[in-house]
């Protein structure tokens, strides 16, 4: 049971940095990320990879897998940054498919849909495997802090300003002197830094990736999160994370009770519900649990 | 090797002409509602899965069950977004986006409640394949090809000839001014739901028509789908028609040179060309 909780706080830590990182970018910056899971999975396989195969320390997996994502992420901000956010939607949402093509048929690189398994962790192996869980979740939680000290920094720096500024009005900011793309676009690479960063800690903690591990879902359980948790908070993209994670287990257990339906029911109503959790999140509470305050200035006389 | 060529070509121009069907339904509701639907992808399903039910219960032909297949995901298509992603709207055309993609995952499962993850084939006689100056044609291929052409006509002859289409036309256009002339931009916002979601009904029953349909259908093919909307020009329709030409053939001689699998990944490299290229896609935002 012990186990059990620690594992759900790691994966709550993994979905926080997930929603950190999609909070630079939707949250802050107004730009949509509905690949996310593409990131993710980029991030994972990079780490995982290069850690199994050419055996660097986990640490030079980690920035590897954040580089990498970085530069994807880059590619797609600069790609559509001249032109209105729907195209954006439409690619990231592309590139997440792409990736788990890829990853489903390169068997020379990614074993193909078999996956990557015995993927090293710190001490794994060394410690008993609860030792092992523990130590992981002190690792999460310390990249949690240090990227959630990192966003409210970005968030309440001049360069966080610019940022929200872009969000509201691109224009007003490219008026007043910023140059919008290259804002859109760093803060695109840093956001899918993030999320590379969470992919990599997630293939490390399981020791198995695989392409069906990266569905479309995964996205909405973030964007669930972040929606939840107030959307351009980082406290609530933490807390939604936290909730979402409670939310599908909770799920889990209650459709456990049902006896009457077939396993691939269950798992269709469990999906369902994640999905129509969003929609609901987006109808009547928009702003989320902690919303985000942005303080007044008071008007000149 | 030129036979070869000639082949793929001519399947990469019926799965074009297939593929413009729901591209076209796409494109229609990007220009009237101004955002991204992504939806498309389980109205695809939902069409597929009706016509299917037309076909192998009640017995009827490919070519009648395509009717059934439009009017209930047009039905669904319109429901669906009077009750669930119209609120959204206001808000903003991302956070529809977003309530797009939510509903289209539990669209999907459903679908996969009501149905299962299994493979399912239409009741279709089987039939030799043509053989025409060295190329290979399946009769049911020919038909899939007309069924979609005889769609397509009836959407241009609908926006170009009749008094409701001109009003779609001059929504997507400017809504402003079309509100000035007293034109319910509510009504015809219904009514391009019903259209565009009907016809990606239609064309998920024509892919399961070429293959076989799960709840899965619609994603599958949705990155073609998209990609011919914003290789053609997002929100214009004539331009659905040349991008989905354009990306079926590409995906079909890409044979030549790539695995099967990597097809839909020639989309989305289409995307990102033609977005760095022209950032408009080749006939530009016009709505018609």
């Amino acid at each position: 049971m012990e186990n059990y909780l620690v594992a759900m706080a790691v994966f709550a830590g993994i979905y926080a940095l997930l929603a950190l990182g999609l909070n630079v970018v939707w949250g802050m910056t107004g730009m949509i990320n509905l690949g996310l899971v593409g990131f993710f999975a980029l991030g994972a396989y990079v780490s995982a990879l290069l850690c199994k195969r050419a055996g660097v320390p986990m640490v030079v997996g980690l920035v590897a897998a954040a580089v990498l994502t970085a530069g994807a992420g880059a590619v797609m901000a600069l790609t559509t940054a001249r032109l209105r956010g729907d195209y954006l939607a439409i690619i990231t949402l592309g590139f997440s498919e792409v990736v788990r093509l890829v990853a489903s048929n390169e068997l020379w690189l990614t074993n193909g849909t078999d996956g990557i398994s015995g993927i090293p962790g710190p001490w794994r192996g060394r410690v008993t495997p609860a030792a092992f869980n523990v130590l992981y979740l002190g690792i999460v939680a310390v990249a949690v802090a240090l990227i959630f000290v990192l966003c409210q920094r970005i968030r309440h720096s001049a360069y966080g300003r610019v940022l929200r500024a872009i969000r509201d009005d691109d224009q007003v900011a490219a008026v007043a002197g910023k140059h919008v793309i290259a804002f859109k676009v760093q803060a695109f690479a840093v956001s899918a830094a993030i999320l590379g960063v969470a992919g990599a800690l997630w293939g490390h903690y399981t020791s198995y990736i695989a392409p069906e591990v990266f569905v479309p879902l995964v996205t909405i359980y973030v964007v669930l999160a972040l929606t939840a948790g107030g959307t351009g908070s980082n406290a609530g993209a933490v807390l939604g994370a936290v909730l979402v994670v409670f939310f599908m287990e909770a799920t889990r257990f209650a459709t456990g009770w049902i006896s009457a339906l077939a396993p691939v029911q269950v798992a269709a109503l469990r999906e369902a519900l994640i999905g129509a959790s969003l929609l609901l999140v987006l109808r009547v509470r928009p702003r989320g649990l902690v919303p985000e305050r942005i303080v007044a200035v008071p008007e000149p006389r | 090797m030129l036979g070869e060529v000639a082949q793929l070509a001519l399947n990469g121009l019926m799965a074009g002409t297939i593929l413009a069907v729901p591209a076209i339904g796409f494109t229609a509701i990007y220009a009237v509602l101004r955002f991204p639907n992504f939806t498309v992808a389980s109205h695809l399903t939902i069409g597929a899965f009706a016509g299917w039910v037309a076909n192998t219960t009640l017995g009827w032909p490919a070519a009648a069950a395509v009717v059934v297949a439009f009017v209930v995901a047009g039905t669904a298509g319109v429901v669906n977004d009077e009750l669930l992603l119209k609120p959204l709207r206001p808000a903003g055309a991302l956070t529809a986006a977003i309530g797009a993609v939510a509903l289209t995952i539990v669209l999907e499962n459903v679908l996969r409640f009501a149905f299962g993850n299994d493979l399912r084939g239409y009741d279709l006689p089987i039939r030799r394949d043509w053989r025409v100056a060295g190329l290979r044609v399946g009769p049911q291929q020919v038909q899939n090809f007309g069924i979609a052409l005889a769609a397509m006509t009836a959407v241009f002859l609908f926006l170009a000839g009749t008094r409701t289409g001109k009003a779609m036309r001059a929504v997507a256009d400017n809504p402003m001014l079309a509100a000035i002339k007293g034109i319910d931009a509510d009504r015809v916002a219904r009514l391009t739901n019903f259209v565009g979601m009907g016809l990606a009904g239609i064309g998920g029953m024509l892919v399961g028509l070429d293959t076989s349909i799960d709840p899965l259908t619609g994603f599958r093919v949705i990155l073609s789908v998209f990609a011919a909307a914003v290789v053609g020009g997002l929100g214009s329709i004539p331009g659905a028609v040349v991008g989905a030409l354009t990306i079926g053939l590409g995906e079909e001689l890409s044979l030549l040179v790539l695995a099967p699998a990597y097809r839909t990944v020639v989309g989305f490299a289409a995307i990102l060309l033609v977005l760095t290229l022209r950032p408009r896609g080749i006939l530009g935002e016009r709505a018609y």
